[in-house]
Order: structure tokens, then C-alpha cells, then sequence
């Protein structure tokens, strides 16, 4: 009996799952391998398992590092990253802070306007947006890249953040605004230490989704050195007939490093605002 | 957290200089904290999308600004057998993407939802597709459907010999078609499971116990139980899914750019390809309005569809 309802067990759950993770991890599996294995043995399924590499090389990443101008576009798009994550945070802090504790007539309307913002997708919008760049002269900055990602980083950050204030007591802020402190003094002192979990899975998503954002970055910038990875790898590193395969999974795995730790350091914080965001 | 050891206390109250009375004016308050956000959202997003649709009515092109050509944008484009297509293949992707996902998604959460050793591991691994950026994933996919050096190939032709010749992925139309709906599927389980395993996990078990109780089958459970409790879920994650498959580009753009032979173009990418590419604005933003009513039903119809049952079931069940 004991026996027949593990038996059961391995088939209906864990076999299913091993099948799962095998094939969502197996593209991730193949860009390492094939970023280490030197040229022969990439193109010669005959004499080498391709699953396998039997001499390792490094000079995949040498040639990514050193003859490409890989190290820029990680710092451009780092840059982006950073600087589109700390703006939309900061506007959508106080956003949700606005329409979440100080209450105005209308306050669920401005609410619902932004949400629904994230609802219009960046494929309508790249066209009439670039001319929009081109107007403010930012055309091919970096910059233009770090005040028009706000726009799908806000709504979410908003919708999270309002999410956090609400779960934290206004209480405090009532007792703090008897005591004679300001609205700012209370954001700043009070409510803002108490949704620190909340700023991080912001951050954290709003990060991940710049460095992962391709389309405006491939419509607005036009020269090699001010690209981001995505957009770099597939305009600058694929050339010609013959494609660079090692170079160009060893590009893919070193961009997806940083996400991938970044996000593996706060995996809880994500997994619970997802979730939590899912279940408001 | 005691309230009394805020230090601000007595500056408040000793020296209430201009500025900080303005900011404790409330409407003043309010007004400056929505600024940043509403400022980017009026500049970057309202203006600009209706702009879009202003340009589509337009001939202009990069360089040049149009004047205003009423419908004939749109009438180009109903004659036009390319942009049918991108209408055809952009429906069918996220018909089939779709599907895929939230049934292997559903399937997933039911899985995750179960206990086992390294739970919270697992569910780290599982969303490491949603998390890669797309393109990068994309390109482990182009690789993966090479046509000389395919790792699929060499598992069908080499190790299991049930075919005798590579397969041609990304050389023909409808290989082209769905390998890409593969990779889509791919990377969108990830969510939809994350989602819903969110989802199963508010169910009360109680009523597991008590359909036990009554004998019901684990079919019946799911059915009579999980299923319903999950619609208003199902609603949301499915409406998004919609619009942002509806709207993919970069895995497009990253695997097949379109081909081959043009059979494999999303609205999107074809709107890039005329209007960027091509530097036809008021054509490419005509491409990328007409995306709008499809956009506009797939909502509507997923939302009210799977929000209404549970509306139904809601009703009855009180």
C-alpha cells in the first residue's frame, strides 16, 4: 500500500516535474556549454559528444571581451538599469504614497489611470516614441532609454507599492502627524522603513525589466557604443553568414548574469510580491 | 516602532519655514507627489500613443512630416497580403502560445503546489526563463534550431533514428511558424505557473476535505473545486498574456526576423520593418494602430469570458 502510493507518487508528481525543469533549464544548459567549447568540437557532432565538451576553452569570452566592445554596452545597459529603476521608484513611491494615505477625491481614478497605463504595450508606442525622442534631441542618448522605460516600470511599482502602504497601519502616521511631524517627515521616517521589502521587489522587477527591454532600445539608439546587450548581440555581434556561435552564447550567458543573480540574491522578496501581487 | 522618539519633532514645530508649510498644504502635498509619475506617463505614454494615432492617418515618413491622408493607410493595408498575414500569424501565435502556456502552466502550479524536498529551490529554477532577458534566451533558441548543427536534429536523426535528415526549423513556413510559438511557450510558462501556484494557494483546504468527505474523485475535485476558484485568477494572468504575446517583437525579431519568405511577421515586427526600418512613420504607425482593436476584443473577451463564469459559479454557490 505504502509502496503502490509512492509508485504513484514518482509517476504523477516528481517524474513530470523532473521533465519540466529539464526542458525550461536545457536552453540555459546549451548556452554554457556551447560558450566553453572551442570550434571544433561545435561543429563536429561525429567524433565529439555534443553534450559534452572534452577540452574546455576560454576563448569565446577572451574574444567577446577583448575584441568587442561587449564591456561598454554592459555598462550601458547597467547604466540604463540603474537609472530607470532609481526614477521609477522614486516616482512611484510617491505616487502610491499620494493615492494610498493622503487620500483625495478621485484618488482610486488616478489609481486605475496608471495601472492601465501598463496595459498599452511598447509595440504601439515605439513609433510615435521615437519621433518624440527625436523632438527632445535624445535621440541615440542613453538617456532617452532611462526616462521612457519609467513608463512601463511605473504602473507596476505603483500597483506593488499602494499594495505595501496598505498593509502597513496608518496608526503610525496618525500618531507621528499628532506629534506635529510633516507629511514628508512621516513618508520619509515612517512609512518608507516599513516598506523596505516592497522598494526591493520594485527594484528588483523593475531592474530585470529594463536590462531586459529590447525594442526601444533597438529603435533609439543607433550607434554601436551606446547599445544595450540585448540589442548589441543581435545587431553588432551577428555579422555575416557564419555565425559566431560561441561568442554569441557567451555574450547571451554573461548579460544574463547579472539578472540572474541579482535576482537569485532576493528570490524570496520576488516570489512573495509576485504572489502577493497576484492574490490582492 | 515608538512614535515619540521621532528627532523631526521639535523642528516641525520651532521652525515652520515657508516651504514646509507649503508642503503640508495637502492639495500642494498631493499634486507634487503625483508629478513625477504622471509627468512621465502624459509625456512618454499619452502623447505619444496619441500621436501614433494621429501619424497613421499621415504619410509621414523619417525626415519628412506628413500631411494628413485620411483612411488611406488603412485602406493600403487591407490590400496588402503581407500585412493579412501578420494579422493571420499574430492570431494564430497567440492563440497557440496561449494555450500552451496556461495549460502546461496549470499543469506546473498543480505540480508545485504539491510537497516535496527543495520546494522553494524549484520554484527559483522554474522562473529562470522569465527572468533571462528574452533576446538572449531567443538566441539559445536560434541556435538550438540551427539547421546544420540543431541539437533536436542530432537527438532525432543520431541517438534516436527516427528521422533520417536534420529538421529544416526556421527554412520553411510553418516549422518557422511553430518553433517560434515553442520558444514563446517556453518562456511564458514560468509566469502562468507562479501565478496560479499564487492562486491554488488560497484555496481553502477545507473544501478539499470536504468533497473527500462526500467520496468525490481527484478529477472531480479539480473540476468542481480547483477549476472554478481559479477563474477570477485564470482572468487576469490570461488577459495579460494576451495583450503582451498579441504585441511580442523580440522573439520574433531575434529568431526569424520575419521570415522565412515573410510567413513568420507579427503585427509588431512588420510595424518596425516599415515604420523604423523602412522609414515609412505614418505606415508602420498605421500597422501598429490596427493592433489596437484586436487588442481591445482579446481583452474584452478574456476578461468578461472567464470573469463571468465566475460570476455564475459565484451565484450559485451562495
Amino acid at each position: 500500500m505504502a509502496w503502490d502510493s509512492r509508485a504513484r507518487r514518482v509517476v504523477m508528481i516528481y517524474l513530470p516535474l523532473a521533465c519540466f525543469i529539464l526542458i525550461l533549464l536545457f536552453p540555459f544548459y546549451w548556452m554554457a556549454i556551447t560558450s566553453f567549447k572551442p570550434n571544433a568540437e561545435l561543429l563536429n557532432y561525429k567524433e565529439h559528444n555534443p553534450f559534452w565538451i572534452t577540452s574546455p576553452t576560454l576563448a569565446h569570452l577572451k574574444h567577446l571581451l577583448f575584441d568587442t566592445s561587449y564591456p561598454r554596452w554592459l555598462k550601458t545597459t547597467m547604466l540604463v538599469a540603474i537609472g530607470s529603476t532609481f526614477l521609477s521608484l522614486f516616482a512611484s513611491t510617491l505616487a502610491a504614497y499620494a493615492i494610498e494615505r493622503l487620500r483625495f477625491r478621485g484618488s482610486p481614478y488616478v489609481g486605475l489611470g496608471i495601472y492601465l497605463a501598463y496595459l498599452v504595450p511598447p509595440s504601439i508606442l515605439f513609433i510615435p516614441l521615437a519621433t518624440v525622442i527625436v523632438q527632445f534631441g535624445l535621440f541615440d542618448s542613453p538617456l532617452a532609454l532611462i526616462l521612457v522605460y519609467p513608463t512601463f516600470l511605473v504602473p507596476f511599482c505603483t500597483w506593488l507599492l499602494i499594495g505595501y502602504f496598505k498593509s502597513i497601519p496608518y496608526e503610525l502616521e496618525e500618531c507621528a502627524l499628532v506629534d506635529g511631524a510633516t507629511r514628508l517627515q512621516i513618508l520619509w521616517r515612517i512609512t518608507l522603513p516599513l516598506a523596505v521589502p516592497g522598494l526591493i521587489s520594485a527594484g528588483i522587477f523593475s531592474f530585470t525589466l529594463s536590462w531586459n527591454e529590447f525594442i526601444y532600445a533597438l529603435a533609439f539608439i543607433q550607434s554601436g557604443a551606446n547599445k544595450t546587450v540585448p540589442v548589441a548581440i543581435l545587431t553588432e555581434l551577428v555579422t555575416g553568414d557564419v555565425y559566431q556561435w560561441g561568442a554569441l552564447m557567451a555574450g547571451s550567458l554573461l548579460g544574463s548574469l547579472p539578472v540572474a543573480l541579482f535576482y537569485s540574491l532576493f528570490v524570496d522578496y520576488y516570489v512573495s510580491s509576485l504572489t502577493g501581487a497576484v492574490k490582492e | 516602532m515608538s512614535v515619540t522618539t521621532l528627532p523631526s519633532r521639535g523642528h516641525a514645530l520651532h521652525q515652520p519655514g515657508w516651504v514646509a508649510r507649503l508642503f503640508d498644504y495637502k492639495p500642494f502635498l498631493i499634486v507634487m507627489c503625483l508629478a513625477p509619475a504622471i509627468g512621465l506617463l502624459l509625456v512618454f505614454l499619452t502623447y505619444p500613443l496619441g500621436l501614433g494615432i494621429w501619424l497613421a492617418f499621415t504619410d509621414t515618413t523619417i525626415g519628412q512630416r506628413g500631411v494628413y491622408i485620411g483612411l488611406e493607410n488603412f485602406q493600403y493595408l487591407l490590400k496588402d497580403p503581407l500585412w493579412w498575414n501578420a494579422v493571420f500569424y499574430s492570431v494564430f501565435y497567440t492563440a497557440i502560445a496561449t494555450f500552451g502556456k496556461f495549460a502546461l502552466g496549470f499543469w506546473l502550479a498543480l505540480l508545485l503546489n504539491n510537497h516535496f524536498p527543495l520546494k522553494s529551490l524549484i520554484r527559483a529554477i522554474v522562473l529562470l526563463p522569465w527572468i533571462v532577458p528574452t533576446v538572449l534566451s531567443a538566441l539559445a533558441f536560434w541556435w538550438i534550431y540551427d539547421p546544420q548543427f540543431s541539437i533536436i536534429s542530432y537527438l532525432l536523426v543520431d541517438v534516436l533514428h527516427l528521422r533520417s535528415s536534420n529538421v529544416d526549423f526556421l527554412g520553411s513556413p510553418w516549422p518557422a511558424r511553430f518553433s517560434l510559438i515553442a520558444a514563446n511557450i517556453w518562456r511564458g510558462i514560468p509566469f502562468v505557473a507562479i501565478s496560479l501556484l499564487a492562486g491554488l494557494q488560497t484555496i481553502s483546504p477545507s473544501l478539499y476535505e470536504a468533497a473527500m468527505l462526500d467520496g468525490a474523485t481527484s478529477w472531480q475535485r479539480f473540476r468542481y473545486i480547483t477549476f472554478p476558484m481559479m477563474m477570477p485568477i485564470l482572468a487576469i494572468v490570461m488577459t495579460f498574456s494576451i495583450i503582451f504575446t498579441f504585441t511580442d517583437f523580440q522573439l520574433v525579431y531575434a529568431i526569424t526576423r520575419g521570415g522565412p519568405v515573410n510567413s513568420t511577421h507579427l503585427l509588431a515586427t512588420l510595424a518596425f520593418q516599415r515604420g523604423i526600418a523602412g522609414g515609412e512613420l505614418g505606415e508602420g504607425a498605421a500597422i501598429a494602430v490596427s493592433m489596437i482593436p484586436f487588442l481591445v476584443f482579446a481583452t474584452l473577451f478574456s476578461y468578461f469570458g472567464l470573469a463571468r463564469r465566475k460570476w455564475q459559479q459565484g451565484e450559485a454557490n451562495d
